[in-house]
Formats: structure tokens, sequence, C-alpha cells
């Protein structure tokens, strides 16, 4: 009996840890074929292993352009958003009481409308009104839409972790309240702040729908528009590059995923369930 | 006296703070409240306007034409083809990944060894970016070559098909329509079940200790103490899941497009090839709009099982 119960852990999760990271050694393998081998069912597991794919996944194609693109839309993203997101999600933990609660929750479910709901609407906006179109700046301006609501509901959920006794030992000592934040609150949130910031890189980098209807060129996409549109539709198929493009983004991401998640798990139940 | 003096001090202090602690806190509220309101409300009031236009692409304004685009919409059976799609990709995927995250969940609760390097595959699907996991899908489903789909050689192997065989996944209308539902509750499943992992942890160690005590134990205690007390956690996940699924567009955009012959569009895809591909913006917006529904529906689930989760 115990060495059954002992072996259910392992019974349940290993077939499905084996289902669901399948895709991605597969893409690892693929990544290591010549792109002459990959269409051949007998060279499915035996093959000579090359790495000529990243050469020319790096050399002949815009990967290194779409990834700087990625990382700059992605860092002016989190600033915009840690800017606009800390102090809201600080008033509306601490100072704001019950209409604070109501606000907050108002705040998150602007997160549930869809960007396939306002991408028609959006691109006209920001073509006429803003001359952004094709722009990378465009996507600097919109994504904060859905950034920002996310992380004002995490960086709540942060700060009620945090006691009120802190920063009221700090006004006692002379602070005023937004010294006390600067000085108290925000350097014991590091952690959370950390969180959020990774978690809104990965949606800047995940978004598609923004990206693939506000950007033409193919100077100007991200990585999430650049590899399924350009790698594929290309003229040449180079699946060991394409599956190269993804294996080389996605396992350093959920690398760092993985470090943050019991934060995140936190922040996100914490704002809702505290 | 001087006890008088020092509280009347501090209620003067106390007040001040307060009337500060209010304009504090709007100062602190309204960027965030001003964008949302531009970059959300604002768009969305402009879709409703649009659709009620005949807006085309490279303008936006039109001329008012009423309920024309939703009865043009509604009369075009790849339209409702594609509401059809969405529920079945919707209900489906989502009822999968219950069923998987709920037993991931009881399984990765308790404490054994290599437990966070099996977690780590689990949440890959999560953490890769879904618009190049779905492309990596294109290539597993064999990009429109059965010979090279590896899904195929397996199928081979195991004698379950003959040497020649295979299924073309992407390529006939049942088969696609199974494929974009399996990849879509592949990348939901570790969400599911990291949430409903807070939700049982969530349990605390005192309610478990009574219910031993009471001569709970087993399924009993499952069904009458742990299972209510994580319901409400669980049932915001899956609101959530069902949300990002009816709403998404990138998993049926990247591997089918809609196609073959329109058996797998659902509401996003199709909205994007009326009112981007074909310039018909009007139409386009209205056919977004039927997500709207939806998410007033799931939204209310939300706020009310999120209160419940807060009272237990």
């Amino acid at each position: 009996m115990r060495a059954r119960s002992r072996l259910f852990p392992y019974a349940v999760v290993v077939p499905f840890a084996v289902v669901l990271a399948f895709p991605f050694a597969w893409m690892a393998i693929t990544s290591l074929k010549s792109n002459a081998q990959v269409y051949n069912p007998a060279n499915t597991w035996s093959f000579h292993p090359t790495l000529s794919s990243y050469g020319f996944l790096f050399h002949h194609t815009g990967y290194v352009t779409w990834l700087k693109n990625s990382s700059f839309v992605g860092l002016m993203v989190v600033l915009i958003t840690l800017a606009i997101a800390m102090p809201a999600g600080y008033a509306l933990a601490r100072l704001a009481g019950h209409v604070g609660r109501g606000l907050g929750v108002g705040i998150f479910l602007t997160y549930l409308v869809p960007t396939t709901l306002l991408f028609l609407p959006l691109s006209r906006v920001v073509a006429q009104y803003l001359h952004l179109e094709d722009r990378l700046w465009a996507l600097v301006v919109v994504y904060p839409s859905f950034t920002i609501p996310f992380a004002v509901w995490l960086m709540m959920g942060f700060f009620k972790t945090i006691p009120p006794e802190l920063e009221d030992a700090a006004l006692i000592d002379g602070c005023s309240r937004l010294q006390a934040l600067a000085r108290v609150v925000f350097p014991i949130s590091v952690p959370g702040i950390l969180t959020v910031v990774i978690f809104t890189f990965s949606l800047v980098i995940n978004e598609f729908v923004y990206a693939i209807t506000f950007i033409s060129s193919a100077s100007n996409r991200t990585l999430a528009v650049g590899v399924p549109t350009d790698l594929i539709r290309g003229d040449e198929y180079n699946w060991p590059g394409i599956m190269g493009s993804i294996v080389l983004v996605s396992v350093p991401l959920a690398l760092v995923y993985n470090a943050f998640l019991n934060r995140f798990i936190a922040g996100f139940t914490g704002g809702a369930f505290r | 006296m001087a006890v008088v003096t020092v509280r009347r001090g501090s209620r003067r202090r106390l007040r001040y703070v307060a009337e500060r602690r209010g304009f504090l806190a709007t100062l602190l509220i309204s960027p965030a409240v001003l964008f949302i309101g531009a970059l959300v409300g604002a768009p969305l009031v402009l879709a409703i306007y649009l659709s009620f236009t005949d807006a085309s692409g490279g303008s936006l304004t039109g001329k008012w034409i009423g309920l024309a685009n939703f009865r043009s919409a509604v009369d075009n059976p790849i339209f409702r083809g594609a509401l059809w799609h969405t529920i079945l990709f919707t209900v489906i995927s989502q009822a999968i990944v219950v069923v998987c995250a709920g037993l991931l969940a009881h399984a990765l609760v308790r404490a054994f060894q290599g437990r966070w390097f099996l977690r780590f595959f689990i949440l890959l699907p999560w953490a890769a970016p879904i618009a190049l996991t779905a492309t990596g899908w294109y290539w597993i489903y064999g990009a429109g070559i059965p010979q090279a789909s590896v899904l195929n050689w397996f199928l081979v192997h195991l004698h379950i098909v003959g040497s020649t065989g295979g299924l073309n996944w992407l390529g006939t209308p049942r088969a696609a329509m199974s494929s974009i539902i399996t990849v879509q509750a592949w990348r939901t499943i570790p969400f599911a079940t990291v949430i409903f992992l807070a939700g049982i942890s969530s349990i605390p160690q005192e309610v478990d200790d009574a219910a031993a005590i009471d001569g709970a134990t087993g399924l009993r205690k499952f069904w009458h103490v742990s299972l209510p007390l994580q319901l409400p956690i669980a049932i915001v996940a899956v609101l959530f899941g069902i949300i990002f699924t009816a709403t998404d567009m990138v998993v049926p955009y990247i591997l089918t497009n809609g196609g073959p012959f329109n058996s797998t569009h659902v509401l996003t895809t199709w909205a994007f090839q009326v009112g981007i591909v074909s310039s018909n913006v009007g139409e386009g917006a209205a056919i977004a709009l039927f997500m709207l529904p939806l998410l007033a529906v799931v939204t209310i689930g939300m706020l009310f099982f999120a209160r419940r989760a807060e009272v237990t």
C-alpha cells in the first residue's frame, strides 16, 4: 500500500512530462539534421548530426534582427509597464480600501478583453492617428494595454503581502509617504518586481495578433511573427533552421519561467484570494 | 492637559494623512486607468461603432448601415461554421485540460524526488511562445507531407497503420480540427495545473487534520472536504482557459489558417480574414463582436467564484 502511494506521483507525472515535452525534443532533434534528411522517414532517428541549420539561421535569415526587435519592444514595454503598474498596484493594495478592491478587479477584467477583438479598430488608429504603421513603436505603444492590467494585478498581490507596519515605522521616522514607498516598500518588493518583469516580457514575446496586423515589412518583425511567416512562407523551407530558432528561444525562457513560478502563483492568486 | 493636546494633534494629523491618502491614491492609479481607457476602452467602443458602418480598409469611418454587417455575417455559412468550431475548439480542449490538469496537480502536490525536474518539462508548453511552438507542431504534423510527420512514424512502427499509410493531420477536415484542439489542450494544461496546484496547497493543514479526526478518509475526504475548498480557484482557472481559448487566433491561424475548405475557421481567424485580408473592417468587427456575450458570461462567473474563493 505504501509503495503504491509512493509510486503514484511518478506513474502520473512521468507520462505527462514525456508527452508534454516531446515536441521540444523532436524540434531539437530536427534542428540537428541536414535539410536533405528531414523528409526521409528512414532518417527519423538515425542521421549525422550537424549544426549547419543554426549557421543558416544566423547568417541567411532575419532571425537576429527579429531577436533584436523583440528584445527592444520587450524592454520598452517592461519599463512603461513598471512605471505605471507599480504605483497603481501599491495604491490599490494599500491606500484605496474597498473602492480599491473594486477598481483592482475592474482593471484586471480589462486584461480579459482579447486582442482579437481590438486589433481591427487599433490597426486603423495606429495607422491614421499615430502614424506608426509598420513601426516597432506601434507595438511599444499598444502592448502596455494588456501588460498593465496584468502587472497591476500581480503588483497588488505582492504589496498586500508586505506588512503596512513597515511603512508606518518609516512614516513615524519622518519619511513622507512617497519616500517610504521609494526607500522601504520598493526595495523589499524586488522579487515581486522581477516576477512582473519576467512575465511582462514573456507576454510581449508571445504577442502575435497585433504584431502581424501592425507590422508589414520583414525587417520590422518580431520573433513570434517572423518565424511562422517569413521562415515558413519564404522561398526555401528550412525545417532544421526553423526548429532551431524555436528551441533557442523556448528553453531559456522556460528556465527563467520555472525559477519564478512560485512567486507568480503567490502574486496571481494573492490579489484575488487574500 | 498635555494628554488632550497630543490627542487633538494626532487626530488632526490623521485627518491630514487621510486626505492626502485619497489624493495620493488617485494620483498613483490614474495613469493606469487612463492608459487602459485609451487603449482598451476606446478601441472597444470603436469596434462596436465600426460594426454598424461600411468602413473598409484604410478608413476609420464609414456610412452607418445598421445591422447589415451582422446580417451578412450570419448569412455566410463559413461564419456559422466558425461559430460552431469556436465552441468545439473551446469545449473539447478545456475538457481535456480539466481532466489532465486535475490528475497532474494531485500528483505534483506530493513531495517526491525529481519533482522540480519533472515540473520543468510539464511547464515547457506554457513557457515557450505559442506562435513558435505552433510552428513546431506544424512540422510535427508533417507540414503537408504525411511521410515527414513523426506522428505517422509512430503510427507505422506501432503497426497501427500500414507502412505507406499515415494521416494527413492538417489536410483533412476532421483530422485538422482534432489537431488544433490537441495543440490548444497541450499548451493550456501547464497553466491549469499550476493554478489547481495553488488551490490544493491553499487548504490549511488544520482542515485536513480536522477531517481526519472526524473520520473522513480517501475519496470521502476528497469529495466533502478537499474538493469544495479547491473548487472556486479551479473554476477561475477553467474560466480563464475558456476565455483564452475562445478568443485565441494563434493556434488555428498558424496550423491551418481556417483550412482545409474552411473546415477549421474559428471566429478570430474568420474576423482576421474578413477584416484585414479582405479589408472589410466593418464586417470583421461585427464578427469579432460575437465573442462579447461569451466574455460577459464568463466574466460574471469569474467574479462570482473569485468572491467564493475569498470567503472560504
